[in-house]
């Protein structure tokens, strides 16, 4: 029998930690195991009872100073002393871009494996796991394995549900961890201004490409997003080249899975399309009827946005008021 | 700096689904030109010697010709077959080791992912075997008084970091554009050198580099599946074929909820 045992999940990022018990739940059912959340930080008993009452059977919790914010060699170095001594299987941890940095360090610490943003991940042999994850800049998906011990996983935000609440009850233990210094010194920390609705959230989105020429066309897809309580978002050039938008939609922005999307005048490189290819319908409209978008697209509209979105618009008008 | 497969230019095997990289152009992983440009940067202002380091199964020389042409000062080439099945804990070992080698250092860049496996683990790794503060994600850099400053956007917050040197820092895309080289440029570059080691100079028996003893496994690469309806909707005007699109998204279920 392997010395190693049990489902870990961690992200200095609750929400994300939730997410991540969610699946965590799944593999530990499986594998006929405990689920056990690591909480890090300064009072976090509220954090740590909120990961039972999401499906921890039990929390390790490091309450100290120290931990109040994230500080890379602090946190690797209490995941580093728990891991050791009580030796999980396996481990997901939230893909924010500070958690993996952590998990490839953690990794290199423990002599293992790590595999990266990973959008799926199963148990198929006893207590062996698989994960996909998408490489060749979206043209492909790998299926990774691990071969050592503790297997670590990071997860994306929003790959997996965040589980329902329920009052349960855990084992919430205190441990203590020996704190490494850190070797780097915040100088400065600034808040993003980070949107009151997350596009990854949103149900619809009208997502605006090359397609349109001037920046005042964007009205013609923010009436349709109203009409459709929908979220406008876009693909790299109008944001990257034109600086219409801060953000985009695609494989190095965001990843949206909405039950509808709206491409409108996008082109649908594989960037791109790795971006929203969780989508439940994909909509095109495109002057160009061989674009790629129309290979990965439920309807087509071959035709002008600036005819076709404000056409569509006033036929959801008259059919959503009715 | 990875030579990586150019991934605008894959095919895919029809029957199989599988991915076919080996007739894929090479070209030097994009995000290691920003590394190098900033690397270059650096030299232009403070001075200093740039060379690159590349870990290849194949042969890299004409590719890592590219980064000689954008100004670095030479390049060392670490060649071997097993390198095509490693996992990115040996090739930051053998990373490590070729730092070592080369003596003392100020910096090592890197890029934070590559195009083609995109694990972004190598330069937190490498940064971890060395020992040396590592500052993940720059989107902005500057090197004063032996220490290195680096701005960091991440998901809720922007952050400004710095570290004594020796450190290492991996840059995003947005960091910087990187140099076309000239032609002139271009031909000073096939004079300087390119240097060779082989794994057992670095210490690498043939039994670390063992797929045994790799900590993960690579089992399938496959184009996506893509399932989609695919139906071109059409009316004679735009407004009936909008009508027939929004009947449609109705009937889908997809909005009005």
């Amino acid at each position: 029998m392997s010395e190693y045992e049990g489902v870990w999940v961690f992200s200095e990022n609750q929400p994300l930690m939730l997410e991540l018990l969610g699946k965590g739940r799944e593999i530990a059912d499986k594998l006929q195991t405990e689920l056990t959340a690591i909480v890090l930080g300064s009072g976090v008993k509220e954090k740590a009872e909120e990961a039972v009452n999401y499906g921890a059977d039990k929390v390790y919790v490091v309450d100290d100073p120290k931990l109040e914010t994230f500080q890379a060699e602090r946190y690797l170095s209490a995941l580093a002393s728990l891991t050791s001594q009580y030796k999980p299987e396996t481990f997901l941890i939230g893909s924010t871009k500070d958690g993996k940095a952590l998990a490839a360090r953690l990794a290199t610490r423990l002599n293992t494996g790590c595999v990266t943003d990973c959008l799926q991940i199963e148990v198929t042999s006893e207590k062996g796991l698989t994960a996909r994850k998408i490489v060749y800049g979206g043209n492909a998906i790998a299926t990774i394995t691990w071969r050592t011990k503790p297997q670590i996983a990071t997860v994306p935000p929003r790959t997996f549900e965040k589980p329902e609440f329920k009052e349960r009850k855990g084992q919430i233990i205190q441990v203590e961890a020996e704190l490494e210094e850190p070797q780097t010194e915040k100088v400065e920390v600034k808040p993003l201004e980070v949107s009151q609705v997350k596009i990854e959230e949103a149900d619809v989105i009208v997502s605006c490409g090359r397609g349109f020429e001037k920046k005042e066309d964007l009205a013609l897809a923010e009436e349709l997003a109203k009409v459709l309580n929908a979220q406008v978002g876009c693909s790299r050039p109008l944001a990257e080249d034109r600086k219409w938008f801060s953000e985009w939609i695609g494989l190095s922005g965001h990843k949206v899975k909405p039950s509808l999307y709206i491409a409108c005048g996008i082109s649908g490189v594989i960037q791109h399309v790795a971006g929203i290819r969780d989508s439940k319908i994909i909509v095109a409209i495109n002057t160009d009827e061989n674009a790629p978008i129309v290979e990965m697209a439920d309807y087509i509209i071959v035709g002008d946005i600036h005819e076709m979105i404000p056409a569509i618009t006033e036929a959801f008008k008259k059919h959503l008021s009715a | 700096m990875k030579q990586a497969v150019d991934v605008t230019q894959l095919k895919v095997d029809p029957q199989t689904s599988r991915l076919i990289t080996a007739e894929a152009p090479r070209k030097i992983s994009d995000f290691d030109k920003n590394a190098l440009e900033e690397a270059l940067k650096i030299r232009e202002s403070l001075g200093g010697e740039v060379v690159t380091v590349t870990a290849t199964a194949e042969e890299a020389k004409t590719t890592i010709r590219e980064a000689l042409a954008m100004g670095a000062d030479k390049a060392y080439i670490i060649k071997d077959p097993a390198i095509a099945k490693i996992d990115t804990l040996t090739t930051a070992r053998i990373l490590a080791e070729a730092v070592k080698k080369l003596g003392e250092f100020d910096l090592v860049l890197c890029g934070e992912a590559s195009i083609d496996s995109f694990s972004g683990q190598v330069a937190s790794r490498l940064a971890e075997i060395l020992n040396i503060p590592q500052l993940t994600s720059a989107e902005k850099m500057t090197v004063e008084n032996g220490e290195v400053k680096v701005e960091r956007a991440l998901e809720d917050r922007y952050e400004t970091v710095k570290a004594k040197m020796p450190a290492l820092v991996s840059v995003t895309r947005g960091i910087n554009q990187p140099r076309i080289p000239s032609l002139m440029a271009i031909m000073k570059a096939s004079k300087k050198e390119i240097v060779e080691w082989n794994l057992q100079e670095l210490g690498f028996t043939p039994e670390k580099l063992d797929a045994s003893n790799m900590t993960v496994e690579v089992l399938d690469v496959s184009a996506p599946k893509v399932e989609r309806k695919k139906i071109f909707v059409k009316g004679e005007t735009a407004a009936e074929t909008a009508e027939k699109l929004v009947e449609a998204l109705l009937q889908e279920g997809v909005v009005g909820r």
